[in-house]
This record gives structure tokens, sequence and C-alpha cells, in this order.
């Protein structure tokens, strides 16, 4: 594998990017907060009055605990802080509570966190192939810098909606960077804690194990890069075997040991939930869902199906949670949970097979997030970060890479856009505030590549650029037609749909890149 | 091409620190019976849209002028026309004669901030960029640095789209102006200016540089000849332009007149509220107010004023280069803000305006100067429910001055321009090292503000005294603008012939 390619000693440009988007999430504070403010206001308010034993029990609020006790035990850290701020966003009957003192005070917290994203960004500059250009412009850390610290989709979802994916993101960045380092035990034991504190990350985890195994538990490869049986280390195996148990036995143990594992269990892993969030995240359940309208319609118009005999709620519904397909075969749990699995399986064989150090586990990190994005049940459309921000690291080293990170990163930003529209129409501001930054990306990559010619094909710069008259039509043109009262949902079925094209795409692009791409050495004659 | 990425990235981050900015509150927000500016904006488009020409400022049955009357120039009054018209397109109570008073919503608040962002980037952010590749020294990364300094400012931003003004026009038309005489198109240049005089008022505190500027130039081509001709042409653009701006009001005598006193009250007094101007300052020992009559306060005022303009102009009239244009419009500025009369706490935003374009070399003394510009407004924003996004701006803008043009850095005696210091204090203390005093006085002076924006926040003020707070800020910065006012006198006065350096900017 790679070494971490010397650092040039001049950072200061990291510190001044750092504070720069500091002080824009400053000024985000005051923005329009999604009801998950409440959500962790509340959890911080129950771990901090209540005992461990009954947190995962507590149902005042309808926002329940439901994430992994370390998350929990993060909350109860912070609420011995929010103290000094206001007592009463500590007490759980106080609902909707959001007093000034209490915003501040988790916004700051959101921003503070952001201290463990920033250093694990740092650390992933350590591990890229440094360019030895003067130029600023030419330096890949510099680009990764901007992409990941300005990320659009961090800020809405972390600074405007309300989140703390930033911090937990530094924790996946930092795992990441330290398996680069060939520092593997402490990546294993950073992941095991990020499951820990949030288990959507499970979808990742087939990577982190596969990986592992192959590349850490056998420590010798054949000539041909295949694998040599023989070379399997058991104390490794135990060790890592160790690490993630014992991280698991401090956060579940309690629980465990009080006999509450089944509720818990149940709070982590609702299946009551729809196939689609009430925005359709833009996957192949969205195309699917288009389908089947296209044929219901179709079908009532030639006669071959009986308008009476259609679920009602499918032809009015389309934010409703419960999507009833008309025509096409209604998806179970059961089938995207395999769909999702199938997704990812080729990928896994091939890392098995072919790992190619830590960017090609980096490469099927990311199939793995984008799969289960694709395929999976009740997928939230801000889930797609899970791929863009380690995409980020392929993008800066080769211009293929770069290119599937444009399309994907501006249609999956752009998806979270309706995040803001369905909110008070003052914030649609913000949604500009977006925009701007939205392309600050876009911009930035191009400039970094500008030697070779342009990034996008023809055909991707113009399905990209047919964003805009999308955004004009669902935001300025469509709300004045007379269809805005019959079809209120149109404008972001079209904007799910056109986004789920692209992100499909740029998943099948980044397949093909994964299959075809040979070992790297052979990646960095082409640079 | 690679420029001009840099520069749309700039303009990006621009963009989205004033709309971050945009959704804080405005001035007067719920606050009933009067409002504040942002009330005045729209009901000028409300008595715009619904009153004939002839009635807008005059106090009519329709037309209070005690209720936010119009009293700037016709140009804004179109302004608000247009406007009304788009928002009659929206919401038609958005502009509804008498009914639309105290009209607050969150779709009229984004249409008002969207107004704000349409002229800002269609004047203002378009004049600052091609100010920044023409005339800023140094290489194409500085230039960028300079339009990120520029576009960044925090005064502007919280005045526009904080407190709520539409200042980007006004400037955007001036800096419009500048960039005309900079590239040898004095006839565009005079045109911008005047429209921008025909905006706002205030801009008449940069006419006389302006006026000398173009006159010197004429002089200099021979006033018998080629000259001659030059001043002709120059004036009757600027005559033409007047004449159309003031058309609708030219019918009868007693428009314009009525327009003028809208425009000049001089019955409202010297000052109001806390200026950091003279006066204000003065009235704390002696009650000039109460002591001295209307006439003889206008008469002080304007004397000072002319007094403290005098030396630049005639300096630039003699010696007509951008450089020398660039300080006086500093110069001139600064006279009004500390001298004239009835003179409101944003017009310092004019003087700190035309200082951030003086380029590096005077760098340290520039950011100074806007520190001071900027908290001497601190009560009107702290008013106006906009600390954070005060602290935040200025934080933010304080660190990127210091980064990207590392202005410390550049304060040597040379830089600074202290050779005539140097001159003047070798006599009596010949080891005195000045750009060392200066950045312990910069330093000091940030502490001092520092401290200052924290007391008057969070600490009550003593009984006896309520407005201790204000009045120290506003003695403060009254005591550092006086400062710069002697300061950048004498660097224009004393300008050596020599530099090279300054060739390019010429």
């Amino acid at each position: 594998t790679v070494m971490a390619a010397p650092v040039t000693n001049d950072q200061s440009w990291f510190f001044a990017l750092a504070l720069g988007v500091s002080f824009l999430k400053c000024l985000l504070i005051n923005a329009y907060h999604s009801t998950d403010f409440e959500v962790h206001r509340n959890w911080l308010a129950l771990t901090h009055s209540l005992p461990a034993a009954q947190w995962y029990y507590e149902a005042t609020s309808e926002w329940t605990l439901d994430y992994p006790p370390l998350f929990a035990w993060f909350e109860y850290g912070l609420s011995h802080i929010a103290r000094f701020f206001d007592k009463e966003m500590l007490v759980v009957q106080n609902l909707n509570y959001a007093s000034p003192a209490t915003i501040l005070f988790q916004r700051l917290s959101v921003i503070v966190a952001d201290v463990v994203f920033f250093y694990a960004v740092k650390e992933c500059c350590k591990c890229l192939r440094e360019d030895k250009g003067k130029d600023l412009l030419g330096k890949p850390s510099f680009i990764l810098t901007v992409l990941l610290l300005w990320n659009f989709g961090l800020l809405i979802v972390d600074h405007i909606h309300f989140q703390y994916n930033g911090f937990l993101f530094g924790v996946l960045l930092l795992s990441i960077a330290r398996h680069f380092q060939n520092r593997h035990f402490e990546g294993a034991l950073l992941f095991s804690i990020l499951l820990n504190l949030k288990h959507i990350y499970l979808y990742i985890a087939p990577a982190y194990g596969i990986y592992l195994l192959r590349c850490f538990c056998f420590t010798q490869s054949n000539a041909d890069g295949s694998l040599q049986w023989r070379s399997f280390s058991v104390v490794r195996l135990v060790t890592l075997g160790t690490i993630v148990l014992s991280t698991f036995s401090v956060s579940f143990g309690p629980f465990i040991a009080l006999g509450q594992l089944p509720q818990v269990l149940s709070r982590l892993f609702p299946f009551k939930r729809g196939l689609c969030h009430a925005y359709w995240a833009p996957n192949i359940w969205a195309l699917y869902n288009i389908a089947d309208k296209a044929f219901s319609i179709l079908g009532v118009k030639f006669k071959l199906l009986d308008i009476n005999k259609l679920p009602k709620a499918s032809m009015t519904g389309g934010l409703v949670q419960e999507f009833q397909h008309s025509v096409l075969p209604s998806v179970s749990p059961l089938a995207t949970l395999i769909c999702t699995v199938l997704s990812i399986l080729p990928a896994l064989f091939r890392i098995w097979h072919r790992p190619n150090g830590a960017r090609g586990f980096l490469r099927c990190l990311v199939i793995c997030a984008l799969g289960s994005f694709m395929f999976g049940w009740h997928v939230h459309e801000k889930a797609i970060l899970m791929a863009i921000l380690p995409l980020s690291l392929l993008a800066v080293e080769s211009r293929e890479d770069a290119r599937i990170f444009l399309i994907l990163s501006i249609t999956g930003h752009y998806s979270l856009f309706p995040l803001l529209f369905t909110t008070q129409v003052a914030h649609q501001n913000i949604s500009h505030v977006a925009i701007y930054n939205l392309h600050i990306g876009n911009v930035i990559l191009h400039l970094f590549f500008r030697k070779g010619g342009a990034l996008l094909n023809p055909l991707e710069a113009t399905y990209l650029l047919g964003l805009i008259p999308l955004e004009l039509i669902c935001e300025f043109v469509y709300p004045l037609t007379v269809w805005q009262k019959t079809f209120p949902f149109l404008p972001l079925m079209l904007t799910s749909v056109y986004c789920a094209l692209g992100v499909t795409y740029a998943f099948i692009r980044l397949y093909i890149s994964l299959l075809t791409c040979s070992d790297s050495t052979k990646k960095i004659k082409t640079q | 091409m690679e420029n001009w990425s840099l520069f749309s990235l700039c303009v990006l981050l621009g963009l989205t620190s004033r709309w971050a900015v945009s959704f804080h509150s405005y001035s007067g927000a719920g606050k009933p019976p009067m409002f504040g500016d942002y009330e005045a904006q729209r009901h000028w488009q409300e008595v715009t849209y619904n009153l004939p020409v002839h009635e807008w400022y005059f106090n009519t049955t329709n037309n209070d002028l005690n209720y936010w009357g119009l009293d700037y120039p016709p140009l804004t009054a179109y302004h608000s026309l247009v406007c009304a018209y788009v928002a009659k397109l929206l919401n038609p109570e958005w502009v509804e004669l008498h009914a639309s008073r105290g009209y607050e919503s969150h779709s009229h608040k984004l249409f008002m901030r969207a107004t704000v962002l349409f002229t800002d980037i269609l004047i203002y952010i378009p004049a600052v960029l091609l100010y920044c590749f023409y005339f800023c020294d140094g290489s194409s990364k500085q230039k960028v640095a300079t339009a990120l300094c520029i576009l960044l400012y925090p005064g502007l931003i919280l005045i526009d789209y904080g407190h709520f003004q539409y200042n980007s026009v006004s400037l955007g038309l001036a800096l419009w102006g500048i960039l005309g005489l900079g590239l040898g198109w004095d006839l565009f240049g005079s045109l911008a200016f005047t429209l921008a005089l025909n905006y706002k008022q205030m801009e008449l505190y940069h006419s006389l540089p302006f006026f000398c500027y173009l006159l010197g130039k004429c002089i200099k081509q021979g006033l018998t000849g080629r000259g001659f001709f030059q001043l002709a042409k120059i004036s009757l653009t600027v005559l033409v332009t007047f004449a159309l701006c003031w058309m609708p009001f030219l019918s009868d005598p007693k428009q314009p007149l009525q327009v003028l006193h809208r425009l000049f009250p001089f019955g409202r007094g010297l000052f109001e509220d806390k200026v950091a101007n003279t006066w204000c300052s003065l009235n704390v020992l002696i009650k000039i107010k109460t002591l001295l009559s209307r006439e003889t306060q206008l008469f002080l005022s304007f004397a000072l004023t002319l007094l403290f303009i005098l030396p630049s102009s005639l300096k630039l009239l003699s010696k007509p280069n951008l450089w020398q244009f660039k300080l006086a419009l500093v110069n001139s500025s600064l006279a009004f803000f500390l001298f004239s009369f009835q003179v409101h706490e944003k017009s310092i935003l004019l003087a700190a305006f035309y200082c951030t374009h003086l380029g590096f070399c005077l760098f340290l003394r520039l950011m100074f100067f806007l520190f001071v510009f900027f908290h001497s407004m601190l009560p009107l924003l702290v008013k106006d429910g906009l600390l954070l996004p005060y602290v935040v701006t200025s934080l933010a803008f304080l660190f990127l001055s210091l980064y990207l043009l590392s202005a410390l850095e550049r304060s040597t005696e040379e830089e600074l321009r202290l050779g005539i210091y140097r001159k003047l204090t070798r006599h009596w203390l010949p080891k005195l090292n000045l750009s060392r005093i200066i950045k312990w006085k910069f330093w000091f002076s940030l502490v001092a503000m520092a401290v200052l924006s924290f007391t008057s926040v969070w600490l009550e003020p003593p009984a006896k005294f309520p407005d201790l707070f204000p009045v120290l800020v506003s003695i403060l910065s009254f005591l550092h603008f006086l400062g710069f006012i002697i300061y950048f006198n004498l660097v224009q006065l004393m300008e050596p012939q020599r530099k090279k350096s300054q060739k390019k900017t010429n």
C-alpha cells in the first residue's frame, strides 16, 4: 500500500478554511431548525434527568431515543454543559422548548463537536498523494479540505436542519485515515465506536469486515494479488475481535445486564415505517414508484385497468408514507434487504479477490453506502452524505472519480433542498445560501483538473444544467399554475426522480470503475 | 479563465454571507407605531405607486410626511416605484395605500431582501470586480484577495442586509464613476456619479473630489483649447443627466424647491442620536445645541467642513491623478462626516467604503479605520437585534484581512507613508519607532473596542448616566476619526514626488 506522503509545512490555509466555515455556521445559528432540534433537546433532557435504565423506555415525547447507547452518553455529557446555559431545556416535560439560550447551546454544541471532523479531515489530507505544485489550487489536500469542510450537505443537515453528522463523519473519516496509515487496530476501534454512536453506519460495515479480514488478517498475497491462504494470522483476528466486542460490551453491556436488549433493539430498528420517506429519496424506489404511476395512468387511459379497483391513495398521495403500488408488485422490507445485499456483493467479491489496498477498500465502502441508499428501506435523503463524503477522498486523486463525484454530489445535494422547502416560506432564503455553496465544490474541482479538458461529457453536463430549469419550474413557475392545488407533490416527485437518474448513473459508473480498475500502480501513471 | 473562476468564488462567498445575514432581524421589526428603515422603504413603495408624482414630496391627505416621508432624491423614488410594481404583482396587500402601513410577513421580508440582493448583483458587485481587476496592484492572487475583502466588508452587509437600506446602489454607482474616471472615460464616470448623487444626497460628500479631479484634468489639457471642449462635454453630460432625473418635477418651480427642502432638512438640528462626529462629542463638554443659534451652528459647521476639505481639494486640482483622487475622496467624506450639519451615523459608511479601495500599502491604517467605523455603529446594530451577525462578521473580517492580506507584516514605515511624520518628530524624539507604535496602537484600540462592545451590550449603565456607553463609544470613535483625517490629509498633502509603485495606479 501507498504510505502517507509528507505534507508541506505551510498549513495555515487549513486553519483559515476551518475558521471561515465556522463563522458561516455561527451566522446560521438563528436559522430555522427542524424537528430534529427538539429530538436532540429531548435526548439531552432524558439522559440528564433519568437513570440509564429508563432511557430506552421513556416516551413522554414522541421523539424517543433511537440512537445506540454511546450517543446517549454523548448527550449525557453535553447535558452537563447545557446546565449553564438554561436549566429548563433539561426538563423532559418541556416539549418543544426553544429559548434563545437553548438554541445557542445546541447550535454551538454542533459547531464545537465539528472539531473532530476538522481533525479527521486533516488526517485524511496526509493520506493523499501530494502533488508538489506551488499553487494552492494544485494541491489535492487543499481541494479535499474545501470539498469536505465546506460540504454543502453537512452545512444544511447539521447547521440548519440540526444534527450531529459532522462529528460522526469525523469519526468515520478518521477511521478511514487510520486504515490508510496502516494503523488498522485504531481504525477498527474508531469504526466500532462509530457503530455505537449511530447504527446507520452498519450499511458500510461489510466493506470494513471484508477488508480487515482480507488485507489485515491475511498478511500476504500472491504475486498476482490473489489470496495466500497460509498467511492467515490468528492473533490479528483475535485482537480485532476483542476490540470490537469490548466496544460493544461497554456500550450495550449495561443494557444487556438489565435485560433491556429487546427494547433497545426495537427502538433502534423500527420496521413500521414505509418504503420511502415522506419525501422520496432519489433512489431506485423513486424510479420504481414513478414507473408504477406511469403504468397505472397508461393502463387507465387504454382501458386495461379499472380505475375503481386501483388503490385511491396512489393517485393523490405521493407524500403519504404508506405507498400503495397499483400495477407493479409492492415491495417488502425483506425484498429491499435482498436487493441491497445483492447490489453490494460484487463489490465485496472484488475486494476479496483483488484488494487494491486502502483505496480499493474506500471505493468498496462508497459502493456499500450508495447501494444501501439506492435499495434500502425507508431511506432518508440525507443518507447520501455517507457516499459523498468518502468519495471526496477519491475524487481529488483521479479525473474519473472527480467526474463521478461531480454528478453524485450535485444531484445528491440538490435532492436535499426539499428538506428546506417544506418549512416556512421565509427560510427558503437559506436554500439560496445553499445554492451558492453547492457551486463552490464544482468550481474548485474544475480548477483543480483544469488541464486536460472538461471533466464531464456533453450529455452529463446537459443533465446537470437541466437542474436549473427544474429548479425554476418547481420553485417559481409551478406554484403559479392551476395544478398546484390538485397535485402539490408533483415538484417534489419531479425533483426526486430527476435526481434519482443522476445518482443511479453515478452508482453504475462507480461500479464500473471498481470492477475495471487494475492495481494502484497503473493509476499513478495515468495521473 | 482561472482568475475569473476565483473571482466567481469570491462572489459566491460574498453572496453566501449576504444571505446568511439577511434572515436576521431588520430595523424596527415588530416595533409599532414607527417601525424602522425597512418600513420606510416599504412605505415609499406604497406612496410612489399610489400617488401621482407631484404629491410624492408634499404633505397631502394621502401622504403624511411625518410618517417616513420621502427624503431621498428622485432616483430612489423611481427605484421604489419599480419595486412597487413587482410587489403589486406578487401581493397587492404589500403596497396598498394606508392599509399596508407596518405590513410585515415572512414572504414580504423575503421580497425586500431579494430586491437588495438584485441591485447588489446588478450594480455593486460588478463594479467591485472590475475595480479590483483594473486598479489593484500586485499579482492576480492579491487582486482576488482584495476583491474578497471588499465583498465581505461587514459594514455594508450589515446595513444593507441587516438594518435594511440600499446603500449598495449609491456606492456601486459612485464606484462605477471612479472606474470611469480611472479608465479615462470621463463622460461615463461623470454620468455614473451624477446618478449616484441623484440616488442618495449623501454622495455630495464626494462631489468635490470628482469635480476637482475633472476640472484639474481639463486645466492640464489647457482651458483655451482641448480642455475647454472636454469641460463643456462633461458639464453637458451632468446637466442632461440631472435634467432627466428631475424631469417630472420641473414643470412647477415649487416642486424642485420642495424636494430640496426634503433632502436637506436643516430644521432637524446639528446632530441626532449619538454620532461619532465633532458636534456630538463636543456636546459632552459644551451644550452647543442650546448655546448657539441655529444660523451660527449652520455657519460654524459649514466653515469647518470647508476648512478641512479645501487643502485636499486644492492639491487634487493641481495634481489630478488617481492616487490623489482616491485620497481626496477619503478626506472629503471624513471631513463631511466629522463637521457637517445633521450627520447620520451611517454616513461613515461612505468614508470607510472608499478606504477599502485604497489598496494594500495603507492597509493597517485602513483596517483600523474600518474597525472604528464598525464600532461606531454598534449601538444602532444592537438596537436592531443584529448583535450575532455583528460579532460573527466582524471577527470573520478581522481574521480574513489579517490572514489574506497579512496587514501587520506590511506595516513598515515606508508602507504606511510615515516619512512625513518622521520628519516632524525627528527634532524632539529622535529614537521613535513609529511603525511599532502604530502596531501597538492598533492592538490597543482593538482591545478597547472589544471591551466597550462587551460592556455596552451586557452591562447595565449607571442610573445617573443612562447614555454612558453609547457616548463613550462615539467619543472613542470620534478620536480615531480625528486622527485619521489628520493622517490622511498629511499623506495626501506631503506626498513625495517619487514612488514608482504608484505609477501603476496613476
